[in-house]
């Protein structure tokens, strides 16, 4: 905007495209700044492990619910095609590969960008719209790395964890209703359902949800840190954080799938 | 008025603002003030909503950039300053805002003790107890010390504001609209809390109001703002025995005998 006239400024292209470019400039600042206030010593310990609380300790009860009824019902649908090839013995094995390849990361990050970065979007949100922010740094306290670094790198730490958890109880739900069916035993089930699992498959597991975790938590983060407009602010910070979280998560999943078969 | 005479140094500035201007895109809201104040004066900024009170202290303590012109605080140019700079000057010069932005998820001893904590590494828990306990005194709000913010009233909630920023001991103190929604009681209370701030902890400050009443009785000195511009300045009495339209407006409307 030209202050000096009272104008608004003329947009370069259209105006819709001059913002898209702005935002993305002001995203691209905004991770700047995380890495370079990550990595400046002191690191706030506690508030991190209290993040760590939140994000992981409190999406137990959800992601195991949701991992344990993925295992169980991915199953019971894969069954009837696999019998009419007399193949169910094969269901532990390509459980094992949906669960580790695709349906562990999917899940959990799905699940923790409606629960994790709507929670963090809002609170931020809320934080900045009643001057809480500003009252951090008038307190000679630096907020940004306090409130975002701190739940940013709680996401990255902590989803890579409930991913490997979910895959785990998504695995012991497809067990039980194997062992309901074709009555295959523990140890039996686990030999064949990871014999097809290589070293490859779980460093792209870890590695998207090291991915997505930080998505996740920059995203959710980025949203509330620019909230305007009151409470109306805060409900939009919460709701986009949860949108552009879930479709970054889906585009990411189809750059990861495409350079992991690369190597495969 | 005030029981007490202030211990003002009329040599020693400890703000300097000369000439600033701030825009927020067409919206032209500081237009050229100039402002000095001296160590231990109370001066009330006066102005209808939306003429650039608030903006005039966010630029003072660093919260917002001035577009041009200087603000020298307690000897240093705040516009030029560093973060770590800015952080150190910020130690020094506490800031109440208008709804109190005390920290939702903590308790009140917890937010009185954050920034203290933060600010003093090594320090005790003893000593961080006392002086949550001395600050919580001095503003009477002792009972409050394991509430939620939520379950405090708006004038609390002030008060708190203010005790979490009187706890690092600053020089500058800067009110932003401290007595807005609030009953006359504790109107009357804030004032006076900000009065005894001023005589106990020897402090320098800036209140931002269009009370009539807060600005007479913890002002030593008034400034009226209109669009912008600083229009007079001086003693209450003498401010408001100008004929300018404003100010007759602001005196009518708030019925100061």
């Amino acid at each position: 905007m030209d202050s000096s006239s009272g104008q608004p400024e003329k947009p370069v292209v259209s105006r819709g495209l001059d913002n898209f470019f702005l935002d993305l400039y002001s995203i691209f600042q905004f991770i700047k700044r995380f890495f370079k206030e990550a990595l400046r010593p002191p690191l706030e310990v506690r508030e991190f492990i209290r993040q760590c609380y939140m994000v992981g300790y409190k999406s137990l009860a959800l992601i195991t619910m949701t991992g344990f009824i993925t295992g169980l019902v991915f199953t019971k649908q894969s069954r009837p095609s696999l019998s009419e090839f007399g193949a169910t013995s094969w269901l532990p094995s390509l459980i094992a590969i949906a669960v580790v390849r695709a349906l562990a990361p999917l899940v959990t990050s799905l699940i923790c960008a409606g629960k994790v970065g709507s929670s963090i979007g809002a609170e931020l949100a809320s934080m900045k719209v009643t001057e809480q922010i500003d009252a951090m740094e008038v307190s000679a306290i630096n907020p940004f790395k306090y409130l975002v670094v701190t739940r940013v790198m709680a996401t990255t730490v902590c989803i890579p964890i409930l991913v490997c958890y979910t895959g785990l109880v998504a695995m012991l739900g497809s067990f039980l209703d194997i062992y309901m069916n074709e009555h295959t035993s523990f140890t039996t089930f686990f030999q064949n359902a990871f014999k097809n699992i290589t070293f490859l498959d779980f460093g792209t597991t870890t590695m998207k949800g090291i991915i997505y975790g930080f998505t996740i938590g920059i995203v959710g983060c980025y949203q509330g840190w620019r909230a305007s407009q009151g409470t109306q602010g805060v409900g939009k910070a919460a709701n986009v954080s949860v949108v552009v979280s879930m479709f970054l998560i889906f585009l990411e999943e189809v750059v990861i799938v495409q350079v992991a078969n690369s190597f495969r | 008025m005030k029981n007490f005479k202030p211990n003002i140094d009329w040599q020693d500035k400890v703000i300097k603002i000369n000439d600033l201007y701030k825009s927020f895109d067409s919206n032209h809201v500081l237009r050229g003030i100039s402002l000095d104040v001296h160590k231990g004066e109370n001066i009330v900024v006066l102005g209808r909503s939306g003429t650039g009170k608030s903006v005039l202290i966010k630029i003072i303590v660093g919260l917002l950039s001035p577009d041009s012109g200087a603000v020298n605080v307690l000897g240093k140019e705040v516009p030029a300053l560093s973060n770590p700079e800015l952080r150190e000057l910020r130690l020094k010069v506490g800031f109440c805002f208008q709804n109190g932005a005390l920290y939702d998820s903590m308790t009140v001893g917890e937010n009185l003790a954050f920034p203290l904590k933060r600010n003093t590494p090594g320090i005790t828990r003893g000593k961080v107890k006392q002086m949550v306990e001395t600050v919580l005194d001095a503003v009477g709000l002792s009972q409050t010390l394991h509430q939620m913010p939520s379950e405090l009233s708006g004038g609390q909630r002030k008060r708190i504001g203010i005790a979490r920023t009187l706890i690092l001991r600053p020089d500058i103190m800067l009110y932003d609209e401290p007595t807005a929604g609030l009953d006359p009681i504790t109107c009357t209370e804030i004032n006076n809390l900000i009065n005894e701030v001023q005589h106990r902890f020897n402090t320098t400050s800036i209140i931002i109001t269009h009370d009539l009443t807060c600005a007479k009785v913890t002002g030593d000195n008034i400034v009226v703002m209109k669009e912008g511009r600083f229009i007079k300045r001086g003693p209450f009495d003498e401010v408001f025995e100008s004929n300018d339209e404003l100010i007759r407006e602001f005196y009518d409307y708030n019925f100061i005998q």
